[in-house]
């Protein structure tokens, strides 16, 4: 199989995951969008690898797993805080840095 | 040439007496004036002292000098302080110390009812002093020094009284104008150092044998900027008038006797640069020849006694530059007039004092009339210098005079006629208003107040006029008889002042009977017009334009006014606003950018995290697109 349809998969899958972030108000949708741009990033860094026929992008999609986890886990804190001060969770209502 | 240790003593009596006054304070009220006086005398009897010892040394070592301190001692740029006592010195400081003193004892009356007596005592030692190191400098950075001083001393004297506004204006006006003959004087010495590499007296003449003539024309140019500055000559004449508002001993001492000519002993004293550079010397003449008809014009239209003498101190000192301007054959003639103008209008300013003394401090002649039978005294003194002044023999301003008006006549050419012509004018004119201020004052009817009681003077302020009377008679013939003062001086000027005098364009017995016609017509007009008819106690208004403009000071102000103050003042309205629109709105339109720019850039920030992540998308898109278009 051409391993370069994975690349078109992955270019899918960044394209939604960005229009998502762009276009969803809520943050836990906007979350899970961030999380499909990563995989995609992933995906391509797999798909390079083998390619290549190294192992250095598999390495780095692992850690780029790791680090999704921990921003995973710190990122729900947060969305949880907001939602418990506000009770919203859209983004939007989060907008009070400017002042 | 031979070292003395004690001239020194000359400059520190009367610069002790000075800093003590000044030190001293109110506790020095008692004593304070016989204290500056006793100073005064003193460095006169030194002075005494010195020519005794200087008659008694043969012609070629009577120059004595003395070093003080080195004073400056960096590389090439080497300057000793260092007085030098020649005969042209000990003329001006027996001058400066005689008259002084004389002047010392008038103000002891004349000033009695003033609480600030002892400052202006302190004052006029300091004046003495710098007065004493201007013309026993040994080089011109020395000289600078006392002309510094003396000006300083003008400024503090002019403006003694200063709680009236008008008179402090003056004094502030006497100091700014001396501002620009100063810098004259920077100048010159600094073309001095850059082309001849030295400033003393002995090393700029000996330097100025080689000299290229640009170079010594500029400093003879400068050097008479300097003069004019401080000698009232034409175009830096218009503060002398004002400079009246001082106390009239001042007027004498300072404006009329001594810190005036100083520019006359600048001129003489550098006769080594103005002899190379005729260009220099003719700007000289012409300055003196156009001051003396100035100064006399407007001495003609003065209702002012003060300001109608201070006019003709103008004029005489035209006399003096431009028979300095004639070069070796005049240096001995102005030094000469110097020395005679010292002794009759000094005598005249104290005789305008009493005057005044009797009068309520009264200056307007059209009120005076008639003293003469109430102040003999000041009458005769002032009648003696009066008849110096104009020019009838024997008394000293005929035989001083009349050796200007021959000098001139015998420049050579249309230029000896036309200065000789010049100088006669103005003898004429001096004959007029000098006449004219004898009538208004002392022989017309009385047209003062009721409640005026003139009276004469006492003693101490009597005495003064009466020796200066004696002076203003016998002075002329003393430095005449026998060319005394010429052969005395000789040594100063170098040889060359024996035999530019051989060419005699007039015999000089035609020269003084056309001196002495002058004279007459002068004085005739003068009795014509004031002495037998009727004189208005208030000046007429309905008079001719030309002596409305003479009582203008011939426009002197109003030209200085429109051509420096007024586009003066619009330059640095201009400038000012420059600063605040250029320099300032530079500073401020950063500010105002940064401000401006925060502001636009501000609304970009909505704190939308979705705006954000649109715009960093936006970013990345592009930058990749930038990156494959660069490497397609």
């Amino acid at each position: 199989m051409n391993p370069y349809n994975y690349l078109y998969v992955a270019g899918l899958l960044f394209t939604i995951g960005a229009i998502g972030v762009i276009v969803r108000r809520n943050a836990i949708v906007v979350f899970m969008c961030i999380e499909l741009m990563l995989n995609a990033a992933n995906l391509t860094l797999v798909t390079f690898s083998r390619i290549n026929g190294t192992l250095e992008g598999q390495v780095t999609a692992f850690f780029t797993m790791v680090v999704a986890a921990c921003e995973v886990v710190v990122g729900l804190a947060i969305i949880i805080a907001i939602y418990r001060s506000r009770r919203s969770a859209s983004i939007d209502d989060a907008s009070l840095l400017k002042r | 040439m031979v070292t003395s240790s004690s001239l020194v003593y000359l400059i520190a009596l009367p610069l002790f007496g000075a800093i003590t006054l000044l030190l001293a304070g109110r506790r020095a009220d008692k004593w304070g004036h016989l204290l500056g006086t006793a100073m005064s005398a003193s460095s006169f009897g030194v002075g005494l002292y010195q020519l005794s010892q200087m008659l008694s040394r043969p012609t070629e070592e009577r120059a004595i000098g003395q070093k003080l301190f080195t004073w400056i001692d960096v590389a090439s740029f080497q300057v000793d302080a260092g007085l030098l006592l020649d005969q042209l010195s000990i003329c001006f400081v027996l001058l400066i110390t005689g008259v002084g003193t004389l002047i010392h004892i008038y103000s002891i009356s004349y000033m009695s009812h003033d609480e600030n007596r002892r400052r202006f005592f302190a004052y006029l030692n300091l004046f003495i002093a710098a007065m004493l190191l201007l013309v026993l400098g040994d080089s011109y950075l020395t000289l600078y020094v006392g002309w510094e001083g003396v000006g300083l001393a003008s400024y503090l004297l002019i403006g003694f009284w200063n709680q009236k506004p008008a008179y402090a204006t003056a004094s502030k006006k006497a100091f700014v104008m001396n501002r620009i003959g100063d810098m004259g004087l920077s100048f010159a010495i600094m073309i001095a150092f850059a082309t001849l590499g030295t400033v003393s007296f002995a090393g700029v003449k000996e330097a100025s044998e080689g000299a290229s003539e640009t170079a010594l024309t500029a400093i003879g140019i400068m050097l008479l900027v300097a003069a004019a500055g401080k000698s009232a000559q034409f175009p830096l004449q218009a503060w002398l008038g004002d400079a009246m508002a001082g106390p009239t001993p001042v007027s004498a001492l300072i404006h009329a006797a001594t810190m005036v000519t100083a520019g006359v002993y600048l001129i003489v004293r550098s006769n080594f640069i103005f002899d190379a550079a005729p260009t220099a010397q003719l700007i000289v003449v012409i300055v003196g020849a156009i001051t003396l008809l100035f100064g006399a014009v407007i001495g003609t239209a003065k209702d002012d006694i003060k300001k109608a003498l201070a006019a003709s101190t103008m004029s005489q000192i035209g006399y003096m530059v431009l028979c300095a301007g004639l070069g070796p054959a005049g240096y001995a003639f102005a030094i000469m007039h110097l020395l005679t103008h010292g002794f009759f209008k000094a005598g005249m300013f104290l005789g305008a004092g009493s005057v005044m003394h009797g009068m309520n401090d009264s200056v307007d002649m059209r009120r005076y009339g008639g003293l003469r039978k109430f102040m003999p005294i000041t009458f005769i003194t002032f009648g003696l210098g009066y008849l110096a002044i104009i020019g009838v023999p024997p008394f000293a301003g005929f035989y001083s005079k009349d050796l200007i008006i021959e000098t001139a006549f015998n420049a050579g050419g249309f230029k000896g006629i036309l200065l000789g012509s010049i100088t006669l004018l103005g003898a004429v004119i001096t004959a007029f208003y000098m006449t004219r201020v004898m009538i208004l004052t002392f022989t017309s009817p009385k047209r003062w107040e009721e409640d005026q009681h003139p009276h004469e003077s006492p003693f101490l302020m009597w005495f003064p006029m009466v020796v200066l009377s004696i002076g203003s008679v016998t002075s002329g013939l003393l430095f005449y008889r026998g060319d005394a003062l010429k052969n005395w001086l000789n040594p100063v000027f170098g040889d060359h002042g024996k035999d530019h005098y051989e060419e005699h364009l007039f015999e000089p017995i035609v020269v003084s009977a056309m001196a002495l016609t002058a004279v007459l017509i002068g004085v005739g007009i003068a009795i014509a017009k004031y002495q037998l008819s009727e004189i208005d106690a208030v000046a007429p208004e309905n008079v001719s334009i030309f002596t409305r403009i003479a009582r203008k000071d011939l426009l002197q102000d109003s030209f200085n006014e429109s051509v420096f103050m007024r586009p003066g003042q619009a330059l640095t309205r201009l400038l000012v606003k420059g600063d605040e629109n250029v320099v300032d709105g530079a500073v401020r339109g950063i500010g105002r950018t940064a401000l401006g720019a925060g502001a636009t850039l501000r609304r970009s920030q909505s704190g939308f995290a979705r705006s954000y992540a649109a715009l960093i998308l936006v970013g990345a898109v592009a930058l990749i697109a930038g990156i494959w278009v660069v490497t397609l």
